[in-house]
């Protein structure tokens, strides 16, 4: 097991270096000069390589990598700011804040509205899916199978205003989308991000339900099933130790995918929300040109898909023996 | 880094068409002989959800193409703001005067607040746009999943291994926040910095940008599905023959991966008309005055609070084509592989 999960961190850290060099090299290749934006109309050729020797954009792009993997992990010089303490992602380019500061105070908003959606969708999703799967055929299970379908084809940007509309704005039943930090005010917290977690959730809690159903189905037809049954174990020993139990597999490893989008892509539904989190930061870090602030954002994302990648393999090596052993 | 994929969208088996066709097709036994294709569509056609569901996507396709010559007998085009010609089409507020947004017989569908334009034909040609850029999309993304799929997989050896990483690699990238990213980089490399970006190079970014990262997962699939072909007999007899890899490729390997292919790109289809809307939403994609889905979706945005209407033309017939797209994607599945379970 531990080598197990040695072997796929290491896999994991290089996927990250190699993702993080191309999107460094990527952007800094564009046309546009940023030193060119920020100097301005009247712009003396001295005065525009000072901002280049400033912004770190003065040497050639692999050197300036090498500066910006050094940063992250080691701390370094800034010409135009002095010390930048370890994890330095360097400065924005438009509001000369650090990245790494700026991401850490967004990100508890992206992870509140990620972590709280999921848990509300994976209890619905995966309930829904097993009621489903014990009543097959039935209302109940029809039911969930043609409401988990129209729930995948909504969107976001269409069902969040829609019910901004009548939960918010003509009803007054919910309100309007807000962060407060839990540990200010926990209630605050929770009431402001309700109403993004439920429409989060009616979108993703088809893909579960569908999911969860179609597992169950497979495995309780399976003979080891049908033997625990003969052996006289209860409904419910079958049902959990045994169904179940198989089932997880492919759950788990959509849900680390969805956990990967909900953090790194949360751009639609912070839109939508006007909520200021990452996903927001991202957009307006595209329009300012403020590739920095690209970078380190690129990277976090980057790093939750990786991250809920491992998590989902080492899960999987918990419910599955096989992979332990292979 | 690649977990085991959940094969709700993988046929487990392939259709072995060199079993089912081989006792030559001059046998008719007073039944007409059934090619696997003819099955498929008779299986479809007794499916009535499916049906119903391609009648509706058909509906949205033929408005798509026809919708320069609906407006002309409508009409009316998208462009032109009908408000500042006849200022009592929007009150005070500049929101529509006539109730549920403007909606007369005149006006079918309404008036767009404050520019004051046709809502009915913007959506017609909002469809046309975005499921232009969806298809085109689609196609690029199997093509080019296809041919790297089929190689990666019927070379194998050090080849394999290669596309097998940079597969990896694409699938870890955080697509949507890369879309964003790169819009910018891609009209950087076109445009000079001041000039606007033309309409043409917009759809094209976008484009290729979709199957810039949606190719990998056709193509992981795919690859899979020739490593096992590659090993069955009918491939080996092939071979023997001294067919070309040419042959092998086209005559042997793909009519087998048909299926598969249909499957992935009925359900790639949706997502990237959901996806390029979503980023016309975010100011990204397409832009006004360009109509399209996600630029309405946007436009509604402003004002949902007191037109509601605006809002629901756009939003409610994407939901309805892309539901009816993935109920004809789930029964094109059942048809071509009814031992798949969903």
């Amino acid at each position: 097991m531990f080598r197990f999960l040695v072997r796929r961190v290491i896999g994991a850290m290089v996927i990250l270096l190699i993702i993080s060099a191309i999107t460094f090299w990527l952007f800094y290749a564009v046309p546009r000069d940023p030193a060119m934006m920020s100097c301005g109309k009247n712009c003396t050729p001295e005065a525009l390589a000072q901002i280049r020797s400033n912004l770190g954009i003065d040497k050639p792009i692999p050197v300036q990598f090498w500066e910006w993997l050094q940063g992250a992990f080691m701390g370094r010089e800034y010409a135009g700011y002095g010390h930048c303490d370890a994890p330095c992602l360097g400065y924005s380019f438009a509001n000369r804040e650090p990245v790494f500061g700026t991401i850490m105070d967004r990100l508890p908003l992206t992870l509140s509205l990620a972590f709280g959606a999921a848990l509300v969708f994976l209890v619905l999703g995966v309930g829904a899916g097993m009621i489903a799967a014990l009543k097959q055929g039935k209302f109940l299970d029809k039911f969930a199978s043609s409401a988990s379908l129209f729930g995948s084809s909504l969107q976001i940007y269409f069902v969040g205003y829609i019910a901004m509309y009548f939960l918010v704005s003509k009803m007054g039943v919910l309100d309007q989308p807000s962060y407060t930090p839990l540990t200010e005010n926990p209630g605050a917290w929770f009431s402001g991000l309700l109403l993004p977690w439920l429409v989060l959730a009616i979108i993703f809690t088809a893909n579960y339900t569908r999911m969860t159903r179609s597992q169950l189905v497979e495995q309780l037809s399976e003979d080891y099933v049908r033997t625990a049954r003969a052996k006289g174990l209860s409904q419910a020993n079958v049902f959990f130790r045994f169904a179940w139990r198989g089932a997880m597999g492919p759950i788990v490893t959509v849900f680390g995918i969805d956990l990967g989008t909900l953090i790194g892509g949360a751009m639609i539904t912070e839109a939508t929300f006007s909520l200021q989190g990452i996903g927001r930061l991202a957009v307006a870090s595209v329009n300012q040109s403020d590739l920095p602030m690209l970078m380190g954002v690129t990277v976090l994302a980057a790093g939750a898909i990786v991250f809920f990648n491992i998590i989902v393999d080492a899960v999987y090596a918990l419910i599955d023996p096989r992979i332990r052993l292979a | 880094m690649t977990p085991p994929t959940p094969s709700a969208a993988t046929p487990l088996e392939v259709i072995d068409e060199s079993v089912e066709k081989s006792p030559s097709p001059s046998t008719p036994k007073g039944n007409e002989s059934r090619s696997p294709g003819r099955l498929a569509w008779k299986r479809f056609r007794r499916d009535r959800t499916g049906v119903i569901s391609a009648y509706i996507v058909i509906f949205f396709f033929v408005i798509a193409i026809a919708a320069p010559l609906i407006a002309k007998l409508y009409g009316k085009d998208p462009y032109t703001t009908y408000a500042s010609q006849r200022p009592e089409l929007l009150n005070a507020f500049s929101y529509p005067a006539g109730p549920n947004g403007g909606m007369s017989s005149e006006f079918w569908f309404g008036i767009e607040p404050q520019l004051g334009r046709d809502v009915f034909t913007f959506l017609l040609y909002a469809i046309r746009t975005s499921l232009g850029i969806a298809v085109a999309a689609t196609i690029l993304t199997t093509v080019v999943g296809v041919v790297i799929g089929v190689t990666a997989g019927y070379l194998g050896g050090r080849t394999d291994y290669l596309v097998g990483r940079i597969i990896d690699i694409v699938l870890s990238f955080p697509s949507t926040l890369f879309f964003i990213a790169f819009m910018p980089v891609i009209y950087g490399i076109f445009v000079a910095a001041d000039d606007d970006v033309p309409t043409w190079l917009r759809a094209t970014a976008m484009i290729i940008l979709m199957a810039a990262f949606g190719w990998a997962s056709i193509a992981r699939l795919l690859r899979g599905q020739v490593l096992g072909l590659r090993e069955r007999e009918f491939v080996e007899a092939a071979k023997v023959t001294g067919a070309s890899p040419m042959r092998i490729v086209f005559k042997e390997l793909l009519p087998n991966l048909a299926t598969p292919i249909i499957i992935q790109s009925t359900l790639m289809l949706p997502a990237f008309v959901t996806a390029e809307a979503g980023l016309a939403f975010l100011g990204v994609g397409m832009i006004d005055p360009t109509p399209d889905w996600g630029v309405m979706i946007q436009r509604g945005a402003q004002f949902y609070t007191e037109d509601l209407t605006f809002m629901l033309f756009p939003g409610l017939s994407m939901v309805i084509f892309v539901l009816a797209f993935n109920l004809l994607g789930d029964s094109v599945r059942d048809a071509l592989d009814p031992k798949s379970k969903r």
